[in-house]
């Protein structure tokens, strides 16, 4: 039987459930005997309920520090390790954060990390992807050591919440923290609209906008679904969108129930961040636009028209 | 100040990729091999480092087979200064890559070390972060800027978030996003010129580290394909696409 860790995600004092419960089930597809959630912070406490609450989550450790006001990847990892002692698997989710902090964890226990888990095939057998997931791994960890992972959001189903909470457990570590890195500022993209990375509807606009204030017409539509706003990395280059809405390898990957591909050709790295999607549909004038060919419906027409017309239909 | 650059060789971007049948590996018999396009924006980086007089020289690195010598003579080419060639004969994982960097770190004592954020062969994202951990250095992953003063790098981050300003005390390790710069195009001069900068030759093994251990690679396969969907004429139509699906 085995124990897994997993690194909760956080900011401005609320859980990122969406990423923190996909890790779970990820957790939870390995038949442990324990998954507990690790939540690192100033004030751990309220993030701390919200994770208690996930289905499938066994207890809950926290450790509440100053230094954790943001998440340094050094600052936090030195931790983690003292945390991970008796686990035999440690968890965090594949976002930026994942990405910033899970190989620092991993180095400091000197065994590899697996990248982007997408399948759990065996205790020690997983799936990932390689080459802007134009090919899938299956790598076995060795045995003897801990398995350190980041876990593919997009590959994953959100574990749902339950009213009765796991108990919370504070924690002291005493280590010594590095003073080497300064938190400056950051600088967030203000919305009402759902986030990227967790909506469960979402319309990406492309190069066919042809300018930000035709883009408007992106952020009509998604307002009329309760969607996100989505963007390819063409738009954002073009400055039609913040950099922060891009999806694909390069931006966000992303696995909502619906996709809209508004104007947008389908480039490799594009179709990448949104192959897990539910249903894609891509309205491009190009009938020869590479979208149609992963598109579940597609409709060849001229972006300007089909959006009023569709906006419309909506009621 | 030096800056080292580490340098990965991989199947260029441009490539369609190929599992091969028996699901032994990827195709790369006859593909053309370029710079991991985010170490040339690492490289770049460096190069605008010096040439704003913050960085003295820039060394370019890489740990590859011995025919990845013309892979640093580009590197040297774009304007680094001597190049470094760990000669492995196969590919490492990023745990024995930052035990590598590592040593060489050690040995040339940089002030900034900097990297692509993954490698967009193995995609995973972890070299950078795995030097700075065993190195006991800051460092500031996904960089769209740079700034260098007194001692500090001033680093803005695309994180999910947004993004993300930090200040890391040098030395440190930074990894390099897609929008931190446009690399140059490499002169037909320069590469004349790169044939005599020095390219230092070491062998792995005589480096003589304990490279830890590493996942075992057990399969490759195509990724699952999507069913091929249907056309609809107008907006009208879409919407009933959508309402028969329940996903309005």
């Amino acid at each position: 039987m085995s124990r897994v860790l997993i690194v909760a995600e956080h900011l401005s004092g609320r859980l990122n459930r969406n990423a923190t419960a996909k890790c779970v089930s990820a957790a939870r597809a390995l038949s442990p005997e324990e998954v507990a959630v690790a939540v690192l912070a100033a004030e751990p406490g309220p993030i701390a309920e919200e994770a208690a609450r996930i289905e499938g989550v066994d207890r809950v450790l926290t450790v509440s520090r100053p230094e954790n006001a943001h998440p340094l990847g050094q600052v936090l990892a030195p931790q983690i390790v003292e945390l991970a002692a008796g686990y035999h698997y440690v968890f965090g989710p594949a976002t930026t954060f994942g990405k910033d902090l899970m190989p620092c964890v991993a180095a400091l226990l000197g065994v590899p990390q697996v990248s982007d888990l997408m399948a759990v095939l065996g205790p020690r057998r997983f799936k990932r992807p390689i080459y802007a997931g134009n090919a899938i791994l299956t790598v076995e960890v060795p045995e003897g050591i801990p398995v350190v992972a980041t876990v593919r959001i997009a590959s994953w189903p959100a574990a749902g919440t339950r009213v009765e909470s796991a108990p919370i457990e504070a924690r002291e570590v005493a280590v010594e923290l590095p003073a080497h890195t300064r938190f400056v500022e950051l600088r967030q993209g203000k919305s009402d609209r759902p986030d990227l990375q967790s909506a469960t509807r979402v319309v990406s606009g492309g190069r066919a906008l042809g300018s930000a204030e035709n883009f408007q017409i992106i952020y009509r539509l998604a307002d009329k679904l309760g969607a996100a706003v989505g963007a390819s990395r063409a738009a954002v280059d073009a400055g039609y969108a913040p950099n922060d809405l891009q999806v694909g390898q390069t931006g966000k990957i992303i696995a909502p129930e619906l996709y809209i591909a508004v104007g947008i050709s389908g480039a490799i790295q594009h179709l990448t961040g949104i192959k897990d999607a539910g249903t894609i549909v891509a309205i491009n004038k190009d009938p020869e636009a590479p979208i149609f060919e992963i598109a579940d419906i597609g409709l060849v027409g001229d972006l300007f028209k089909v959006l009023p017309e569709l906006e419309a239909a909506l009621g | 100040m030096k800056i080292l650059v580490a340098y990965k060789r991989v199947v260029d971007y441009n490539v369609r990729i190929q599992v091969k049948p028996d699901g032994s590996g990827v195709v790369t018999e006859g593909v053309k091999l370029s710079a991991n396009p985010f170490d040339e924006i690492a490289l770049e980086e460096a190069l605008r480092l010096r040439e704003r007089g913050l960085a003295s020289e820039v060394v370019v690195a890489t740990i590859a087979p011995a025919d990845a010598a013309a892979h640093l003579r580009n590197g040297l080419a774009m304007g680094a200064n001597r190049a470094i060639h760990v000669v492995a004969d196969r590919s490492l994982e990023p745990l024995a890559a930052a035990r590598v960097l590592l040593e060489l770190v050690r040995r040339e004592q940089p002030g900034i070390v900097l990297l692509g954020k993954q490698a967009i062969d193995d995609d995973c994202n972890q070299t950078g972060q795995m030097l700075a951990a065993l190195w006991g250095r800051p460092q500031a992953t996904f960089a769209s800027k740079v700034e260098v003063e007194g001692g500090w790098a001033r680093v803005t981050r695309e994180v999910d978030a947004g993004l993300e300003v930090l200040e890391v005390e040098l030395p440190c390790v930074i990894t390099t996003d897609l929008r931190l710069n446009e690399p140059r195009f490499i002169k037909l001069p320069e590469i004349m010129k790169a044939k005599t900068k020095p390219l230092q030759t070491l062998a792995l093994a005589d480096l003589g580290l304990e490279l830890g251990p590493e996942l075992k690679v057990l399969h490759y396969e195509p990724p699952s394909k999507r069913q091929k969907g249907i056309m609809v004429k107008d907006a009208a139509e879409l919407v009933a696409a959508l309402r028969a699906r329940g996903l309005l």
